[in-house]
């Protein structure tokens, strides 16, 4: 970075180029919303966008908190985020049916949202904790798995099987990248491959089920279950190469496509910038993930590698999920797309990763200077 | 083993996690691509099916049923055409709160309870595209109001349509048949949404039926944009509809009208023909339904007591309709027995009896006609003449020539179901029932009893031959016409015999003298016959034949009449068949009825006058009798549940169905009767069947 140009030293030594990334994301994504309401800021645009900048503000802030409190903090947070999990499961057994936030007045806090970072670091302090030479034990291994399977097995409960699936992702990420023998994952996908049909039998709740169902047939259902998917495809398949133009979807403005504005506000987009827009904004995010990758592999602490790696994959699950989902390839899980979709929660604990990971690559920048 | 002895180091793991990060950088680089891929193939390679679907989302297309094509007579005055209906239908599929909406629409339109009570119980079976019909032909005043507060009444579609409209009413209900809406079995067949369009009809029997794809048109478009929830964004460009073309009949509305009334309260038909060319100038069959409340959708009580009714009303008798033509065949047996070699001068002495084999057969008349001619054996419809005559020369010498004056053939009509009849010889008798042609056979055949059987229609195109001498080929459709027909392969003179016999059964002392017209310079010629549906045993003769009217309905004689008109030049040609007409009433016997639409076509003024003093003798014209018996039916069937009252179009389809079903009894009773009659006509020795004029 230059030193000693007009612009401040502590400004310019902030990683410009994938915060003016994120940036363009999350505006990108707030003129998509704006086109959403029908060309109208409210009442998703101009709410999101205040609290976007507020987040990344934040976010900027957090990058200042070195990466020994990350590393203290990593199981306390946790610890917390699992009572506050047991907690929302007892005021929805009071309440009748099932809740997921707690009601703090100021804000909705939903545990189980901040659970994805929080598995990866509590993760990733596990393993930094675990001798080199006991990595390849079980011990590695059955610690690990209790970390993930408490929270998903409760996440589960609520019912939220898109998050349920992102945590025990995130934790398995971290137990891959510390070096777990590749054995257990190949035995595992297998494992689940023929788990799954099992569980989709007799573990889901008759919407879950009906969403997997529908997900292998969406056709079968084009006015019921299935509607969310052919809409979505239709949006997506309609808009073309070049799309129908800004503030020109039908889908959308016509309210052909649900939830347009939040999970499946790729669709929405897709629509109007066509392919080409699509990919841009696929490309981004994948140089976001590479971004945080890289901080990773340059990081060095083993608790700040796994944890650069495990929440640039954290976000890439995001993506990647929830893009699977608008375009048919997955079942309609609940993930919403960060940055773009309207909603706190993912922006937030997007923007919280990446605080961590600007965190760890300031820390990675001091040790290279020095 | 090779795991266990491993030695992790923080340097071998430092290694080993720059190389997964690298792998699962890459993964997620390849996934990312897959996204890609996978967002071309819908946006690219399956553009044009995702535009077309989104497209469709859109855009509503509201088919604008086509006007439909105008009926129209020789001259051109409309037998079905359309006329402005305010209508209100429902949509079942986008009805959000049946109860609520409904209420409120039965407030706004004043509809009563039992209306609604009717459409409860029609949205209840009807599918989901399938318009329920919530009130039509309302006033305009109604229809605003209902319009002004659609937003609030989802599923609720005033529409200003056409409605089909017959101006002579029952009196055209045969010819022309009626519409409704399309069966949901139709719509599955070729899923053309127009079938599904409210206010959108189809023929459903007779020409309506026959002429659809003319009379059908070409829809019209809507085409507006509206959102998911049905709400409607923009109106984009409208197409209009194409009228289907108008058909114009060789019908005479007139006189069709005219003829349905004279029939008066028969169970009937007549068909009037122009001699010359063939053209149907009026076919009608009474009783009838009326087709403008048919094609509205009829009432399960309505449509109760036109099944129940013993007239058939439903059946359309001119080519559904199968009788013994009785002696109307003398005529057509005289040309053929000229053909065979009979002089005109060849008498036959009638005793009022003759015995053949073990069975007596006897003339209408008691006494005998003594020593009669050809031509007299005609006028005065002397049975044993022709029982003679064909005694000596075979009925396999008759056969043909009545095939060639047109029994038992079918015509090229545009009639969904024409029925034959039969003209028997011994081939067909041995085909058919596998036994030997009697001569018992023959002789019922001569009197047109036994295995011979008609319908009106062939009985106006043998009385057209007889007059025009040529091979008229009826025709309903004032393009089609059969111009310059054949003359047929009979010497003038043997015509001129016939004819002039035919004349003199109306004008010279023969059976048909009430026939005879007062039009100067107009003379009738007609053959009079009566077909007996019932066996009179022996004992009933010794004690006296009952008389028709003291013979329930089903067992009284049929009347026919065939005639044409003028006598020396003749222009047109009838056939009347009359159910069960028994001669009970002179004035509705078939004489006088055929006299007055021949006196019609030649003298309006005084056809209208004596109608006019005649109709109220038998209870007013068509629509006074009709509104009177469904009164006096709907008071003798005490009032029906309001769930039976069902009258929508949703449920014409089904009583279409029953209205084919009664058709078909109604038809096989027919036959059956016929054929019953047919059976004792070659009864074992002592009974025998009669023919008879008076």
């Amino acid at each position: 970075m230059s030193r000693g140009g007009i612009v401040p030293e502590p400004i310019a030594r902030l990683p410009w180029r994938v915060i003016l990334l994120v940036v363009a994301i999350g505006t990108f994504g707030q003129v998509v919303l704006y086109s959403a309401a029908g060309g109208s800021l409210h009442p998703w645009a101009l709410s999101q966008g205040l609290r976007f900048y507020v987040f990344v503000a934040g976010a900027i802030a957090l990058s200042y908190v070195p990466e020994r409190v990350w590393r203290a903090g990593a199981i306390p947070a946790y610890g917390g985020l699992v009572v506050l999990l047991v907690f929302v499961e007892l005021l929805g057994a009071v309440r009748g049916g099932s809740q997921r936030w707690l009601d703090l007045g100021f804000i909705r806090l939903q545990p189980s949202e901040l659970m994805k970072p929080a598995i990866v670091l509590a993760c990733a302090r596990f393993y930094d904790m675990l001798p080199a030479g006991e990595t390849r034990r079980f011990s590695a291994i059955w610690p690990a798995a209790l970390l993930i399977g408490v929270p998903a097995a409760l996440i589960m409960k609520q019912p939220d099987l898109g998050t349920a699936l992102m945590v025990c992702a995130g934790g398995a990420t971290i137990m891959f990248l510390a070096g777990i023998p590749l054995r257990l994952f190949v035995g595992g996908g297998i494992g689940i491959a023929i788990a799954a049909p099992l569980a989709v039998n007799f573990l889901l709740h008759g919407y879950q089920r009906n969403r997997v169902l529908i997900f292998l047939d969406p056709e079968s259902d084009p006015l019921g279950t299935g509607y969310h998917i052919s809409q979505s495809k239709i949006a997506i398949g309609s808009g073309g190469i070049w799309g129908k133009g800004f503030l020109q979807g039908t889908q959308s403005h016509l309210d052909y496509l649900p939830e347009g504005h939040t999970d499946f506000v790729f669709a929405t987009m897709a629509e109007e910038w066509g392919l080409i827009g699509g990919c841009l904004l696929i490309f981004a995010f994948l140089l976001v993930i590479r971004w945080g990758i890289n901080v990773g592999q340059n990081a060095g602490t083993r608790f700040s590698r796994l944890t650069a790696a495990g929440l640039s994959t954290t976000i890439f699950f995001y993506v990647a999920i929830n893009l699977a989902m608008v375009m048919g390839l997955a079942p309609v899980v609940g993930i919403p797309l960060p940055l773009v979709s309207f909603g706190s929660s993912a922006q937030m604990t997007v923007l919280l990763c990446l605080g961590i990971l600007m965190s760890i690559d300031r820390e990675n920048r001091r040790r290279v200077r020095w | 083993m090779k795991r266990s002895k491993r030695i992790v180091t923080e340097a071998t793991q430092t290694y080993s996690f720059s190389r997964r990060a690298w792998l699962l950088g890459t993964a997620q680089l390849g996934i990312g691509g897959l996204l890609a891929g996978r967002m071309g193939w819908l946006a690219v390679a399956q553009n044009d099916k995702y535009n077309a679907l989104a497209e469709k989302n859109r855009v509503s297309l509201t088919k604008i049923p086509p006007r439909r094509g105008w009926i129209v007579d020789r001259h051109g005055t409309p037998i079905a055409n359309n006329r402005t209906d305010f209508r209100v239908d429902i949509i079942p599929d986008r009805l959000e709160d049946p109860d609520r909406t409904l209420a409120l629409l039965a407030q706004i339109l004043q509809l009563p309870p039992e209306e609604v009570e009717r459409i409860k119980i029609d949205l209840k079976g009807a599918a989901g595209f399938q318009p329920v019909q919530a009130a039509e032909n309302i006033d305009w005043e109604r229809f605003a109001a209902v319009s002004l507060r659609q937003p609030e009444l989802p599923g609720i579609a005033p529409t200003r349509g056409f409605a089909r409209h017959y101006p002579g009413g029952a009196a055209v209900a045969h010819l022309t048949g009626y519409v409704g809406t399309p069966t949901a079995e139709q719509y599955k067949a070729t899923h053309d949404p127009l079938l599904v369009t409210p206010g959108f009809k189809i023929g459903k029997d007779g020409l309506e039926k026959m002429l659809e794809p003319q009379l059908r048109g070409t829809a019209g478009a809507k085409r507006v944009e509206v959102t998911a929830r049905g709400k409607l964004v923009a109106e984009l460009a409208t197409r209009p509809d194409v009228p289907g073309r108008t058909q114009r009949l060789t019908i005479d509305a007139g006189l069709q009208d005219y003829a349905a009334r004279r029939l008066g309260t028969n169970s009937g038909s007549v068909v009037v023909m122009d001699c010359n060319t063939g053209e149907i100038l009026a076919m009608v069959s009474v009783p009838a339904y009326d087709p403008n409340s048919f094609s509205n959708g009829i009432s399960h009580m309505e449509w109760q007591m036109l099944s129940e009714n013993d007239h058939v009303p439903l059946m359309n008798k001119v080519t559904q309709g199968l009788y013994p033509p009785g002696s109307t065949v003398k005529p057509m047996n005289g040309l053929a027995l000229l053909h065979a070699g009979v002089k005109t001068s060849d008498r036959v002495v009638c005793t009022g009896a003759m015995k053949v084999g073990t069975g007596i057969f006897h003339c209408h008349k008691k006494g005998g006609h003594g020593a009669l001619d050809l031509k007299g054996a005609i006028e005065q419809s002397c049975d044993i003449y022709f029982y003679e005559m064909i005694r000596r020369h075979g009925y396999d010498a008759i056969a043909p020539i009545a095939r060639e004056m047109g029994l038992g053939q079918k015509f090229d009509l545009p009639l969904a179901t024409q029925r034959y009849g039969t003209v028997p010889d011994s081939a067909w008798k041995l085909r058919k029932y596998k036994s030997k042609w009697t001569v018992a056979d023959g002789l019922n055949a001569s009197i047109g009893q036994g295995y011979v059987l008609a319908n009106p229609l062939q009985l106006a195109v043998m009385a057209s031959r007889l007059a025009s001498g040529k091979a008229v080929q009826p025709s309903l459709l004032a393009d089609q016409v059969h111009r310059n027909p054949a003359p047929l392969p009979f010497p003038a003179e043997d015509l001129a015999v016939v004819r002039n016999a035919m004349f003199g059964v109306v004008n010279s002392g023969g059976t048909g003298g009430a026939a005879r017209m007062y039009v100067p310079g107009v003379a009738l010629a007609a053959k009079t016959g009566t077909a007996q549906v019932r066996r009179i045993t022996m004992a009933e003769r010794r004690a006296g034949v009952l008389k028709n009217g003291q013979l329930p309905f089903k067992l009284r004689d049929h009347a026919l009449l065939i005639a044409f008109a003028p006598a020396d030049n003749p222009k047109y040609a009838m056939g009347i068949a009359l159910e069960h007409n028994g001669h009970t009433v002179r004035n509705l016997d078939a004489p006088l009825i055929g006299r007055d639409i021949m006196t019609y076509m030649f003298d309006k003024q005084r056809a209208m006058t004596s109608l006019g003093e005649m109709e109220p003798t038998w209870g007013g014209d068509i629509a006074t009798r009709m509104a009177a018996e469904a009164a006096a039916y709907r008071a003798a069937h005490a009032p029906a549940p309001a769930a039976e009252a069902t009258k929508t179009d949703a449920t014409v389809p089904s009583d279409s169905d029953a209205v084919e079903a009664a058709t078909s009894l109604a038809n096989q009773t027919q036959a059956a009767l016929a054929n019953e009659s047919a059976g004792d006509t070659v009864a074992e020795g002592g009974s025998t069947e009669r023919s008879d004029d008076r």
